[in-house]
């Protein structure tokens, strides 16, 4: 598989399936593993950095999961290219910034990907499309087994896998569930569902997960702890919180159409309207319009147009994406046009 | 001129950005200022709030200076590199500040016991172990109870099961 084959291709998370998909974008578990006896990734001088990538390469090379998986070498990446990813969910900013002996793994649908010598040697993910914890839960442990048997992992029983951070020691797992709640978000009662998660140590995110903020009424929710509960019963409390934002979500929904329903159809189709004919349009400006237009399809007011497009918009209209259709380096006033362009095109086909 | 964010309120602060090698500029309300600061500030992790946890721990008997001079003899990292960084410096660390981790762990999770997964080659080991415990247990038992064929065979149990364990460290 190549990058380019990628940009023709829809993620297995943005299909808009899956259970919840009208509230729930998609569902991630990551674990973190290192090697034992290795120093951690930000330790580690340069050949021990190469020789930790050949090694966790050389021991993918052996499980049955990742043979068909791609091997990304950050080093011999341009600078758009490891953007495009980033774009795609498929590795962290962190990771596409400082490329000294990294490289990220991705097998073909995109459920799949590793990021080596991140801020652990392995930082595996796993991906499913709307609220499905579990299935991610199945697949990234099962994978984990398989590698498990390759390469020796840090691990004390007490404390469980060995992180170069301690908040992440323990399982090393991290569920987040991506939420879209423009409801909550418009009845401004967002701050006090928000307040409500931190108390109970779990954390919200914008799109592109640590330090980036919440855009477009997209939400990321994990767990902060990993250290004391097992892994059925982290996923069980993330269950538990996300069916209560849900339920929160619905019965706002519910508000605003009882009580602002023609205001509510004004925003959604001025939202398209602004859409199909703009010449020049940001990246903020396409995302929250954009999630406008998805709430529209959510309450059946937007009836042309399938969830799976609006989905796949989010990610075409980012600037690496931009630029990977074009074929070339663009500049931030070339990109808002062309994202105008690709917009039109694919919101005025009926 | 209006806000580029929420094209409402009139633009009374003005940002130059430079984000790969692409020089922007925002024009902002002073709202939208400061919300955009406050996002800029939030990436300030969470890691960097550990160094300064790390420093409440320390045992009573031990000065500052003492536990920030603790050294892990696998990678060489200090505790004060620990509390610099925010991160260790290998899967060892975690043995040379056990000490000083511990309440920071319990600090972080509000636990220090881990009941989820294991790498397959060390549940092995961990079972084999927790059997032996238990093999003891039932020994001692038999034996207060004046069993002495049964504590016998329990004995000869435990042997064959220490002399297997043996023979796979070496």
């Amino acid at each position: 598989m190549q990058l380019k084959d990628l940009l023709n291709h829809t993620s297995e998370w943005l299909k808009g399936s899956g259970p919840n998909s009208e509230i729930v974008i998609s569902s991630r578990i990551r674990l973190a593993r290192n090697l034992a006896n290795i120093p951690f990734p930000h330790w580690a001088n340069k050949n021990q950095g190469e020789d930790t990538l050949n090694k966790i390469r050389d021991s993918f090379l052996k499980v049955d999961c990742l043979k068909k998986a791609t091997f990304f070498e950050l080093a011999k990446m341009d600078s758009i290219d490891k953007q495009f990813l980033v774009e795609r969910h498929l590795m962290s900013l962190d990771h596409a910034q400082k490329t000294n002996s990294k490289a990220v793994v991705v097998d073909d649908d995109e459920v799949v990907s590793i990021m080596i010598n991140e801020e652990d040697h392995i930082r595996m993910q796993v991906m499913q499309s709307g609220f499905n914890l579990h299935e991610a839960w199945n697949m990234i442990n099962e994978m984990d087994d398989s590698i498990a048997k390759e390469l020796n992992f840090a691990f004390m029983p007490d404390w469980g896998y060995l992180t170069a951070c301690p908040t992440n020691a323990g399982t090393g797992m991290r569920g987040s569930v991506m939420l879209h709640l423009p409801a909550l978000v418009t009845l401004q009662a967002i701050d006090r569902v928000l307040a409500a998660i931190a108390k109970l140590s779990f954390t919200t995110r914008g799109l592109y997960g640590e330090g980036t903020q919440a855009m477009g009424n997209f939400f990321q929710i994990s767990n902060q702890i990993s250290l004391g509960p097992s892994e059925g019963e982290i996923i069980e409390s993330i269950n538990g919180l996300i069916r209560q934002i849900i339920e929160q979500e619905n019965q706002a929904r519910e508000t605003l159409l009882s009580k602002n329903k023609p205001l509510l159809e004004d925003r959604i189709n001025r939202s398209l309207g602004i859409l199909r004919s703009a010449r020049i349009i940001s990246s903020q400006e396409t995302i929250e319009l954009l999630s406008m237009v998805r709430l529209g399809c959510d309450l059946g007011m937007v009836k042309d147009i399938d969830r799976r497009r609006i989905n796949e918009l989010f990610i075409i209209t980012q600037p690496a994406h931009l630029q990977k259709i074009e074929g070339k380096k663009l500049s931030a006033q070339e990109r808002d046009i062309k994202r105008a362009e690709i917009i039109r095109e694919k919101l005025n086909i009926s | 001129m209006l806000c580029n964010i929420c094209n409402k309120n009139p633009a009374t602060v003005h940002l130059t950005e430079i984000v790969d090698e692409q020089m922007s500029e925002l024009h902002l309300c002073e709202d939208c200022a400061r919300k955009k600061s406050q996002a800029m500030e939030q990436q300030f992790g969470l890691s960097d709030l550990l160094a300064g946890m790390a420093d409440f721990d320390k045992p009573k008997n031990e000065t500052s200076e003492m536990v920030s001079a603790v050294k892990c003899p696998s990678c060489g990292l200090t505790y004060a590199d620990f509390k610099k960084i925010g991160r260790l410096g290998c899967g060892e660390c975690y043995n040379a500040f056990k000490k000083y981790l511990g309440p920071l762990l319990k600090r972080i999770h509000g636990s220090t016991q881990h009941t989820g997964k294991s790498p397959l080659r060390v549940t092995k080991v961990l079972k084999k172990r927790i059997d032996v415990q238990e093999l003891r247990n039932r020994l001692s038992k038999a034996i207060e109870s004046e069993a002495f064929e049964e504590a016998a065979r329990i004995r000869d149990q435990i042997k064959e099961l220490e002399k297997k364990q043996a023979g796979e460290n070496e």
